[in-house]
């Protein structure tokens, strides 16, 4: 059959080409890395495309995993051929339905990007720890470790699941294959048909609940029957094997692609034998081919079905030569003698033994290994060396390989330096990039020239560093004549093409470890020509000279400005490749850029590609090969990357993590409970703001605004006495403070931390003072970084030096008198612009000093606490925010965990001072059980008092005195943050938000309204607004946002405000000063503009703007104390709307899209959204004006 | 009464055209401009700069939405349905065309010539009749000389020309050192005729903020007077058409056009103004005069006053300016 069309595609799209093709009800939540499964299949339907039934497949998306199982039970009960995609923590919310669906012989299959679990921390990346928290739901599990055995499986898995009736969980590798691109055969329409027995969906269909042919499913049983039942089902899992493996014939005769259930690769006589599954045997598979061609004799099973596990097949097919069995596990189960795949292969192996079935002599040696944990690399080398130790008398098990167990001493050593034959055979390319500088979509399209228009093999594989803002990409292409096995990076000395895309990172990486003997090395340089190779660090030189490389240089960038294409490199790089790999013959290459810029752009884009033709011909006569000098010019080896200043962790751990040597850390330099020191963000120098601001000393009037919009917290004021500035930089800045609230001599500088800047120019944005004669000129303006770095730096450090203004003294209720106050989030790998950080850092600065976070999983939690730096720091006294990620989902609940805990804490403490009041200083004693912490003042008596406490306590010889000075700290005010997106706060969490709320409880809630699911990509939630576009809401969103703060008003105990920091900067201090006061929940709902709305965010606040003026987003707060004084809770802080709703959405992307896809519908929606922003305004104007004077008057009240 | 003339070789019933404005973007009003006489439709601009930030805008937000971080690789779906100003342009072409009987003459706003010459033949092949192009330059590049200015217009009128077989019409500035010289080499370049003049964008200054913020005014019949001297003093010298635009307000200063030389009159604001309906008005109170005139047909009426058959060709030129200062009154 025509099944020979080549595509190149990663993972997630091989399977659901095949999942949108034979379902018709898609049920799905976003997660990484499976979200964009269910995002293409959106895409295809919202663009009509059919299954093979010839319907649309209906995508929902849910509001949690939770609840997509729940609709993918209801849908199959119903009738409805059905999956879900998912991932993680997604599945484990799917267990609870999946014993149901199972229990309920309901063929149907869950497409699973297998990724770790969180447990001493999360991780997105890809291993098994997932798909076996649920091999005992009575799945089967089916695995698939390549783009094409995915796309193979996903048929395969659909087609045996209708055929034995037992759901299946297909699972590959989370990114390795999820995210690889590679070539692979596509499956036809025909294939698929003939693969999908309509008679088992007629089956299917007739087992369907329907009112027509009335049945009762999922009865309550009682001790007398609920065990038989359970056995009932025991037929259906002994057949199931067979029916996948003639489910793989029929495959294999339809496409010529075989698999068996266990597929046995190597030496028909091996000795020694690997059992895995998953892409790792991918790589083992090629290493196994190279050992066999050196004369070894060995082997490894990949296991494809590995539930209902087929105990008598696998030993079927273990020669009778085979002395040692190597099992390996890419899960961790602490505890356990042995992790589930080990156990089970061992349970198969002694089976075997007792029922005198053993084809051996004597049983095999067994060990269980565990490797490849959150996407660690899997490589020849360590497969190599688990056959080598396999080869050993006694081989070490349990066993780690991948890493250096310096603690339980577990690891195998390998040879990092080893390459299969197959390697041998590919070119091998690496590219550093940044994520703004579209390297990724560059190779991306280049695997697709050479694997669509040649007969090359290609693959793909990218990775990315955990920051938003200035991201590095390492592209990792390698292209073959043959199938590419290799599922995993290239490494040290094997590539044939290494290519600098920023010259910033030349000093970050050691890129040229990389580079082959006789590469070519490719740099984007924007130095003059004679200089660019004194630019090379030390290390690059020498290894350009001793590897005698091809130096090949561009200044891309004056490329990009002279054709018109700013600061785009994409296409100018990849010309360069094409023009020194010599992949292709030059003037093909060029064509074939050419047609694939046309083919991306298409007609809509005319005048870019354009550009890019014109960027393409510029680029060959900007290229020029560097002469390379015999000898290394470089004076300085390595720019330091950490001061010796830093503290031993940050030195002896972070540090490495910044340089990306990671890897290479030992167990024993790893925390072993996951908590890491806060505050290391300041030692991460980034460089990524091309320009930063200057302040003007003489026209600034000390407002306030810049720190405050600024979202890294890279600007700071800080008052100080003048005769504190001892020794100052030359070029240090500081001035008289305005303001009669300040003493005599008190001074004021602002000043940028150079390095941690962005550049997002916000602050000058906001900034409201003029040069009179020149109105271009503010008090802060921004200037290019690179001249002012050095100067700034040391400004910098300085600044840090001079004291803290003292918190008593402060005027909080001034905006320059709290931004005064040190911010202690700083420096987060926020996007620039960001919305949402500002609110965060604000939160520090009034209450850092005594804050504990609950963060749901989101963006905040990426740029709050993903390593390698974290941006929450501590005070000059060592006090600062306190933080921690549960879950996605429990995050509201686990806070209030926290205030449990916090006031158990200080009860206890309380009744401990008043077991021991009569040892104890009575009026110390009154004065902290009856303090008065509503103030910083108070809060710093408090702490001076717990301090003469602890003090006195030392004196005091008894058990009560002990357990006091643990807990005594308690009696201080402790302020609970619960901090989320609004996904968590809408849509997945909202129960526990909902009851949180309900608990009245003194916890504070931060709701970072970004209107869509930001961190997983822009998927619709609860959130979104009327006539948005966003995933799943491609044709924008007919149902308008939930009101949130309407569900918390609702309860009238709870402190709700509505802010906007961009659209007036007073009312959001006004509302965290009064909700982290009121004693009870508090929810503060914050507008926070983000990349996901189709804006530029240096307009930020602009945006904010516009959105209050339209009516889109309101400006109140809603305070229960108010009530207690007569006064109307409510009181509305925005004007009611001023301009057209559609001024609003026409300037941002995510609206005006719909303007020009749905022209019709956008009117329609648009227009409604107007008359709701204006109604919302009018009901929360009368809401606010309803009298509370006197109960029976309901008389409006002007008082608000 | 023969009211009609030839513009762009094109045969039109009379010589009233409504120009270039947002009039012609909806359908209705389209129809509304026909029913009340309107000989022909000069379309709303496609706009360079729209265009170009559009594109720029997806290349941003839709082509390149990867920020590079593992989770997300863009953020809005972008789909084929996404129809872009051009796009959406080309479609009211077709859709104007199929619905009105008058020539469409559509309107191109820029004046570079990248992207300009496919958006022209695009035009051409979705059935417009003739194109205008709205050159809209401004001369701010001090190291720029008037020739380099003059060759951008040439340029592009070149490119197009090669491309493109409807009649093309440029729509220029007054603020040429020579106009005629200017015209004279368009005609010799190919274009099929010219409208006089174009309004330049003026913005204006926010004392609060000190941002530049965007005026736009109606014109008044005052403005048309200096297309009507420079009509005047084209017409005969050249063999091209040419349309007379801004100022436009009444049937006399219409009359006052044709008699100077216009093959058309444009119409904007004082439909804008009066709406579309207007355009019969202004149509039957120039009949009326026509009439009242003994005039037979408006072909007798064009270029009937223009500086070669004026009564006083002097006057259209320096000396009518020593005359308008000798008349002013301090």
């Amino acid at each position: 059959m025509g099944q020979d069309k080549t595509l190149i595609i990663d993972g997630n799209e091989a399977v659901a080409r095949i999942a949108h093709k034979t379902n018709e009800v898609i049920a799905i939540y976003p997660i990484t890395p499976s979200s964009p499964m269910g995002e293409l299949s959106d895409d295809w339907s919202s663009a009509g495309q059919k299954n093979i039934w010839g319907n649309i497949p209906e995508v929902i998306e849910m509001q949690s995993e939770g609840g997509a199982a729940g609709a993918v039970h209801g849908s199959l009960q119903a009738g409805a051929l059905t999956t879900t995609f998912t991932s993680s923590q997604g599945l484990l919310l799917m267990i609870p339905n999946m014993y149901k669906i199972a229990g309920e012989l309901t063929p149907s299959v869950i497409h699973v990007a297998a990724r770790s679990l969180a447990a001493q921390a999360l991780s997105i990346f890809g291993d098994h720890s997932d798909v076996m928290a649920i091999r005992q739901t009575g799945y089967g599990m089916l695995a698939s470790g390549s783009v094409q055995e995915a796309m193979d499986m996903a048929l395969i898995s659909q087609s045996a699941s209708l055929r034995s009736r037992i759901p299946v969980v297909h699972f590959f590798d989370g990114f390795r294959t999820s995210h690889e691109l590679s070539r692979v055969l596509d499956i036809d329409d025909s294939v698929i048909r003939a693969m999908i027995n309509e008679e088992d969906v007629a089956h299917f269909r007739q087992r369907a609940m329907t009112p027509d042919r009335p049945v009762l499913r999922g009865t309550s049983q009682n001790p007398d029957v609920y065990f038989q039942a359970r056995e009932s089902v025991n037929p259906y899992y002994e057949q199931m094997p067979g029916i996948v493996q003639q489910t793989m014939d029929k495959f294999a005769e339809l496409t010529g692609r075989h698999y068996k259930l266990f597929d046995y690769v190597g030496a028909e006589d091996a000795e020694r034998i690997i059992v895995l599954m998953g892409s790792g045997a991918e790589a083992a598979d090629e290493t196994v081919e190279s050992l066999q061609q050196e004369g070894e004799k060995v082997a490894i099973i990949k296991i494809r079905l590995y539930r209902p596990f087929d105990s008598r097949q696998l030993l079927s097919i273990i020669p009778g030569t085979c002395q040692a069995i190597a099992v390996l596990d890419r899960t961790k189960e602490p505890g356990a003698d042995g992790e589930p795949l080990y156990k089970d292969v061992m349970t198969a192996l002694a089976e075997s033994v007792i029922h005198r079935e053993s084809r051996f002599e004597y049983l095999p040696k067994v060990a269980g290994g565990r490797y490849g944990l959150s996407s660690k690399e899997f490589t020849p080398g360590m497969i190599k060396a688990i056959f080598d130790e396999l080869g050993t008398d006694s081989p070490k098990t349990p066993f780690t390989i991948g890493i250096i167990d310096d603690v339980s001493h577990s690891h195998l050593e390998w040879d990092a330096s080893y390459e299969t034959s197959a390697v041998k055979k590919t070119t091998q390319c690496v590219f550093y990039g940044l994520g703004s500088d579209g390297t990724v979509s560059a190779n991306k399209n280049t695997i697709k020239i050479i694997g669509q228009e040649t007969d090359l093999h290609a693959q793909g594989y990218f990775v990315y560093d955990s920051k938003k803002a200035g991201a590095v990409t390492i592209s990792h292409l390698r292209f073959g004549p043959d199938e590419i096995r290799s599922s995993y990076l290239i490494g040290t000395g094997q590539a044939q093409f290494v290519a600098c895309h920023q010259d910033m990172l030349l000093d970050r990486f050691e890129m040229l470890d990389m580079a082959a003997p006789g590469a070519v090395f490719l740099l984007n340089s924007s130095k003059e020509r004679e200089s660019v190779w004194d630019s090379l660090p030390f290390n690059l030189q020498q290894q350009v000279i001793d590897k005698k490389l091809h130096f090949y240089a561009i200044d891309a960038y004056q490329v990009a400005t002279d054709s018109g294409m700013g600061r785009r490199i994409n296409t100018i790089m990849q010309t360069c490749f094409f023009a020194v790999s010599g992949i292709l013959p030059g003037d093909e290459a060029i064509d074939k850029i050419k047609s694939a810029v046309e083919k991306s752009y298409g007609r809509k884009g005319r005048r870019i590609i354009e550009m890019n033709y014109r960027a393409i011909d510029n680029t060959l006569a900007a290229m020029y090969e560097v002469q390379v000098p015999e000898k290394v010019t470089a004076k300085i080896e390595k720019t330091q990357l950490i001061p010796d200043s830093a503290p031993a962790f940050v030195r002896d751990v972070t540090a490495r993590l910044i340089e990306g040597k990671g890897d290479l850390l030992p167990v024993s330099l790893l925390p072993n409970d996951g908590t890491w020191p806060t505050g290391t963000a300041i030692w991460e120098k980034r460089n990524i703001g091309p320009e930063i601001p200057v302040w003007d000393e003489e026209l600034c009037i000390h407002c306030g605004k810049c720190p405050f919009v600024c979202p890294h917290a890279a600007i700071r004021s800080k008052v100080f006495h003048k005769d504190v500035v001892e020794n100052p930089p030359a070029t240090f800045k500081h001035v008289p403070v305005k303001g009669r609230e300040f003493a005599d001599g008190m001074h004021i500088s602002y000043q940028v931390a150079p390095e941690d800047c962005t550049g997002c120019g916000l602050c000058v944005e906001i900034c409201p003072v003029r040069d009179k004669s020149r109105s271009s000129h503010k008090a802060l303006n921004m200037e290019k970084q690179v001249p002012l770095r050095e100067q700034e730096r040391v400004n910098w450090d300085y600044f840090l030096t001079l004291p803290e203004f003292n918190r008593s003294d402060i005027k909080w209720k001034t905006m320059k008198g709290a931004m005064i106050a040190q911010p202690l989030f700083e420096f987060s790998g926020a996007c620039v612009g960001c919305g949402e950080t500002p609110y965060i850092k604000l939160a520090t600065q009034l209450f850092g000093d005594r804050m504990i976070v609950a963060n749901a999983t989101g963006c905040s939690s990426i740029y709050g606490g993903n390593l390698p730096t974290t941006p929450f720091s501590k005070d000059p006294d060592g006090r600062g925010p306190t933080w921690s990620n549960s879950l996605f989902e429990d995050n509201a609940e686990f806070g209030l965990g926290f205030r449990l805990a916090i006031n158990s804490q200080r009860d206890h403490a309380s009744n401990l001072i008043d077991t021991l009041s009569d040892e104890l200083d009575d009026e110390l004693v009154a004065g902290i059980q009856q303090s008065d912490q509503s103030d910083e003042a108070g809060i710093y008596e408090q702490r001076q008092r717990v301090e003469s406490l602890k003090e006195q306590l030392k004196s005091i010889d008894s058990p009560a005195a002990r357990a006091l000075q643990d807990v005594a700290d308690y009696l201080v005010k402790k302020s609970v943050w619960i901090v989320g997106g609004d996904g968590w706060a809408y849509d997945i969490g909202f129960g526990g938000l909902d009851h949180v709320m309900a608990s009245g409880r003194d916890v504070n809630i931060l709701v970072l309204d970004t209107e869509v699911y930001s961190n997983t990509g822009g998927q619709m939630s609860k959130a979104t607004p009327k006539g948005a576009v966003a995933k799943f809401a491609a044709s924008g969103k007919t149902m308008k946002k939930k009101d949130l703060s309407m569900i918390a008003m609702a309860y009238e105990n709870v402190y709700v405000a509505h802010v906007a920091f961009g659209a007036k900067d007073m009312q959001t201090l006004k509302a965290f000063m009064e909700a982290e006061s009121y004693p009870g929940p508090s929810i503060i709902i914050a507008y926070s503009p983000c990349i996901a709305h189709g804006v530029d965010l240096a307009f930020n606040l602009q945006q904010q703007e516009l959105a209050l003026a339209s009516g889109h987003w309101n400006l109140f707060r809603y305070d229960p104390r108010r009530t207690e004084q007569g006064k109307n809770p409510l009181q509305l802080d925005s004007k009611k709307p001023s301009i057209p709703y559609i001024d609003f959405a026409k300037t941002e992307m995510r609206f005006s899209m719909l303007q020009r896809s749905h022209p019709e519908a956008s009117r329609v929606l648009f227009g409604q959204a107007e008359k709701e922003a204006l109604e919302r305004y009018e009901y929360y104007k009368k809401l606010s004006e309803i009298s509370y004077e006197n109960e029976d008057a309901a008389v409006t009240s002007k008082e608000n | 009464m023969d009211l009609s003339t030839e513009y762009l070789g094109l045969k039109l019933n009379n010589p009233l055209v409504p120009s270039a404005s947002p009039l012609s973007k909806n359908l209705d009003s389209a129809k509304k401009l026909e029913d009340a006489g309107a000989s022909a439709l000069v379309m709303y601009s496609l706009f360079e700069e729209e265009v170009t930030e559009e594109d720029n805008l997806m290349d941003s937000y839709l082509y390149s939405q990867d920020i590079g971080h593992n989770e997300a690789n863009g953020y809005l779906p972008f789909t084929d349905a996404y129809q872009t100003k051009t796009d959406e342009y080309l479609a009211h072409i077709f859709t104007l065309k199929n619905s009105l009987d008058i020539p469409i003459i559509a309107s191109l706003n820029g004046v570079t010539t990248g992207g300009w010459v496919d958006h022209a033949v695009e035009i051409e092949q979705a059935g417009a009749d003739a194109l205008e192009l709205n050159a809209y330059y401004v001369a701010a590049d001090p190291g720029k000389s008037g020739r380099e200015v003059e060759s951008l217009y040439i340029e592009l009128l070149k490119e197009l020309r090669k491309h493109v077989s409807i009649p093309l019409v440029m729509k220029l500035s007054p603020y040429f050192s020579s106009v005629s010289y200017m015209v004279s080499e368009l005609q010799q370049h190919g274009v099929n005729g010219v409208s006089l003049f174009n309004r330049f964008y003026q913005p204006g200054l926010d004392l609060d903020t000190l941002n530049i913020t965007p005026e736009l005014s109606l014109s008044t019949s005052q403005e048309s007077l200096l297309t009507m001297r420079w009509v005047g003093l084209l017409y005969g010298n050249i063999d091209i058409s040419l349309a007379a635009t801004g100022g436009i307000h009444t049937a006399e200063d219409a009359l006052r056009m044709l008699m100077s030389g216009a093959n058309v009159c444009h119409l904007c604001s004082a439909l804008l103004k009066n709406g579309p309906d207007y355009l019969a008005t202004i149509l039957a109170d120039m009949e009326a005069w026509m009439e009242e005139h003994e005039y037979t047909s408006v072909s007798q009426l064009i270029g009937s006053a223009s500086k070669i058959n004026a009564v006083d060709p002097a006057a259209f030129e320096r000396c009518n300016y020593l005359q308008v200062l000798r008349n002013y009154k301090v």
